[in-house]
């Protein structure tokens, strides 16, 4: 379902990735791992379409559709999700007035039946219930005022409703308490889905853990310079990320 | 494509209720001097004494300068290219019912959302329609006639209440009080009139529609409420207005009485025509609105000003009696080359009188927004408080965004609070917005939104579902 060719990506201009490529199944888990500057959080960002990560070569296709042609709301429409790493505010914006607006736009571009308020409301709720987050939360503003944990939190119950059909989740392991850590790997797990593909964006290995890999990447100067299994993360975990890019590295 | 690029074309929208109605008009060639004062006040078959107030208003107006200290940059008015009398022709006779109303007025009101057939039957908003300068349809009448309510044009008020509208015109606003009032009283053609008897609340909010039709005409409303003894009304005002080339200037004066315990609330959406991308064919809008609140008497404005070239408008609140207390909420969005200078002054003169000011100014364009605010404790205003909150929002980087607050304090134990914010709408929300599937339009609109959240909660329900609309429709049409 996505398939990533030779993608070379600049911020700002700067060059960041040099030559990636990775193909997503359906129903498969991909963990993409490496040291800080590797370039991970800038793919997780040149696939969602945020200003000035650029695409300067190779390509990104999500069923079909080359992600470079479109806007960054047809990315989420055409069913791609990312849950960001800071989350940030929208002050007087309820969660509610939020996900509601994201809801209809979504799910009217995938043709599927619109929910009504009262459907929506009771699937919030159900979604709260999964990550933990009381229900007060959907009339608060969005992330106004939320702590680190309840942020990322937030985007997870967001990404339940979404129901995406790509899910890219950017460092959601960090700043978390291992309770708050159980909880967003639990929302994750019971996305898992033989009609979706997640790919996690993290630094360390304790978040898979909790959501189990079927494939492991390593990302370093923007290329993957090595794939394998879930082992591969534990491997990495003991040996340090110097192992397989040649520097010290504190991992 | 960049936020910049969206905030363009969201800009660029035109504006929804840019269309003219053809109506014959009976209008006064333009110019102004005693003769034309004396055609006015024999048109509206005036009494003696309200001839010669505006007779004296006008003179002391023209010894008057016109007021050079806003951060507003506009050509000088030519008061003699201004027409200061026109009612459509078909008003000659007032109609006795809606019925009796010109089709193609009707139409015009319906095209800005106002139809008033429906409004007769909708939830309890009674609503004095002004076309021009003459009111075309009161309704609601009996009901609050039962309630003891008067609710009528001005022009009305003076012929079946002179006694009120003696004794209160002008007892806020002075005819000499500035020079655009000063204009106003001098040649003011109709507005409304509110008397709200002791201990009654008012059974339904007060709604009246303005709205400017004739070329090179000047309207000059005048509103008058009075609040007696522990009463209560809560008043609506909406304006709108069709696209012109020339600009128009508009004039108004609102007063307001709230008499010991008594309690008013007044709330505006204002959307007049406020010119191209260059500001051509915009409103002119120069309006003093004052109330004076008695013991335990509370005012309270709120505002959503999103139209007019030019904005000069500072609704205040004279707090004359102890434990009053004044209100002002305010939404004020500019954008192409509209500059608004706006804000209010809190007048503190009786003891634990309290104050709360809500400004939040949104820019776009290359649009320049001014909140202007004036907190007075007087020498008697022992324990007086006043909170200010001032906040603005830049969209784009070609507009801006100033604060002018005034603080004067004749009263030691007196307190003054006041906070400002500026913020932009940044690139991180909005790529949140637009990562959720939600296009950029719709994104900005929201964020805007939720910025206004504080004062959109002070209007009443079905007003600020149409300011929120209004905003919506500004940004897009405006801002997309």
């Amino acid at each position: 379902m996505l398939e990533i060719r030779d993608l070379h990506a600049a911020v700002n201009g700067k060059a960041i990735l040099k030559g990636l490529d990775l193909t997503v199944n359906p129903g498969e888990v991909h963990a993409i791992m490496g040291p800080n500057g590797s370039g991970k959080s800038t793919l997780a960002n040149v696939l969602a379409g945020r200003d000035n990560y650029e695409i300067t070569g190779g390509q990104a296709i999500l069923d079909g559709h080359d992600l470079a042609e479109l806007e960054p709301e047809e990315r989420a429409q055409a069913g791609l999700f990312l849950a960001f790493q800071y989350p940030v505010e929208i002050p007087g914006v309820s969660n509610m007035e939020f996900l509601k607006a994201a809801l209809e736009a979504v799910r009217k571009a995938q043709g599927k039946e619109e929910w009504d308020s009262v459907t929506l409301l009771r699937k919030a709720r159900e979604a709260c219930k999964q990550v933990n987050l009381d229900a007060q939360f959907l009339k608060r503003g969005v992330n106004e005022g939320f702590s680190g944990g309840e942020k990322k939190r937030n985007e997870i119950m967001q990404m339940l409703l979404m129901e995406p059909r790509l899910a890219l989740l950017d460092e959601t392991d960090s700043g978390l308490d291992i309770d708050a850590l159980q909880t967003v790997a639990r929302g994750v797990n019971s996305l898992r889905s033989p009609e979706r593909g997640i790919v996690l964006v993290t630094h360390y290995q304790r978040l898979l853990d909790y959501i189990v890999p079927d494939h492991v990447h390593v990302l370093s100067d923007g290329r993957i310079i090595k794939s394998g299994g879930k082992e591969l993360a534990l491997e990495l975990e003991q040996k340090g990320y110097g192992w397989l890019t040649g520097e010290e590295e504190s991992a | 494509m960049s936020s910049q690029a969206e905030l363009d074309k969201v800009i660029r929208s035109e504006y929804e209720a840019g269309f003219t109605t053809l109506v014959e008009s009976d209008t006064l060639p333009p110019g102004l001097s005693e003769d034309v004062i004396r055609f006015i006040s024999a048109k509206k078959g005036e009494p003696e004494w309200l001839l010669e107030w505006r007779l004296e208003a006008y003179r002391k107006w023209r010894e008057m300068p016109e007021p050079e200290w806003a951060h507003l940059h506009y050509p000088k008015v030519d008061y003699d290219a201004i027409s200061y009398y026109s009612a459509p022709k078909s008003m000659e006779d007032r109609p006795k019912s809606l019925d009796e109303v010109d089709p193609e007025l009707l139409d015009t009101y319906k095209k800005l959302g106002i139809p008033l057939h429906e409004q007769e039957m909708l939830a309890g908003v009674a609503v004095d329609a002004v076309f021009d300068s003459v009111s075309i349809g009161t309704t609601f009448k009996e009901k609050l006639g039962e309630a003891g309510v008067i609710f009528c044009s001005i022009s009305e008020a003076v012929q079946e209440h002179p006694e009120l509208v003696r004794k209160y015109l002008g007892s806020v606003v002075p005819k000499s009080d500035n020079f655009f009032a000063g204009l106003n009283s001098a040649v003011f053609t109709d507005g409304s009139f509110v008397y709200i008897p002791k201990g009654v609340r008012c059974p339904m909010e007060l709604s009246t529609y303005f709205r400017i039709n004739e070329a090179n005409t000047g309207q000059f409303e005048r509103t008058l409420i009075v609040a007696d003894e522990g009463s209560y009304v809560s008043y609506l005002e909406g304006c709108t207005a069709p696209q012109r080339d020339e600009n128009q200037l508009h004039a108004a004066v609102v007063e307001l009485v709230a008499l010991p315990g008594a309690e008013i609330k007044y709330s505006t959406v204002q959307n007049w025509y406020p010119g191209d991308e260059n500001g051509k064919g915009g409103i002119y809008n120069f309006v003093t609105k004052r109330g004076v609140a008695h013991d335990n008497a509370k005012i309270s404005w709120t505002q959503v000003e999103t139209g007019s070239a030019i904005t000069w408008k500072y609704p205040s609140v004279v707090l004359r009696g102890d434990n009053a207390v004044g209100e002002f909420y305010s939404v004020a969005l500019t954008r192409h080359a509209q500059q608004a200078d706006t804000g209010t002054k809190m007048i503190h003169l009786g003891k634990n009188t309290k104050s709360t000011i809500v400004s939040k100014g949104i820019s776009a364009g290359k649009s320049s927004n001014a909140y202007r605010g004036l907190v007075r404790m007087g020498p008697r205003a022992e324990n007086a408080r006043n909170f200010t909150q001032c906040d603005s929002l830049l969209l784009g980087d070609r507009c801006g965004a100033h604060t002018f607050p005034y603080i004067e304090s004749k009263h030691p134990s007196a307190t003054v609070e006041h906070e400002a914010t500026t913020s932009k709408v940044s690139d991180d929300q909005l790529f949140l917005c637009r990562q959720r599937g939600i296009d950029p339009e719709k994104a900005i609109s929201m964020i805007v939104n939720g910025f206004c959240k504080e004062v959109f909660k002070e209007l009443p329900m079905e007003f600020a579902v149409e300011a929120g609309k209004l905003l919506e429709v500004s940004l897009e049409g405006a801002v997309g």
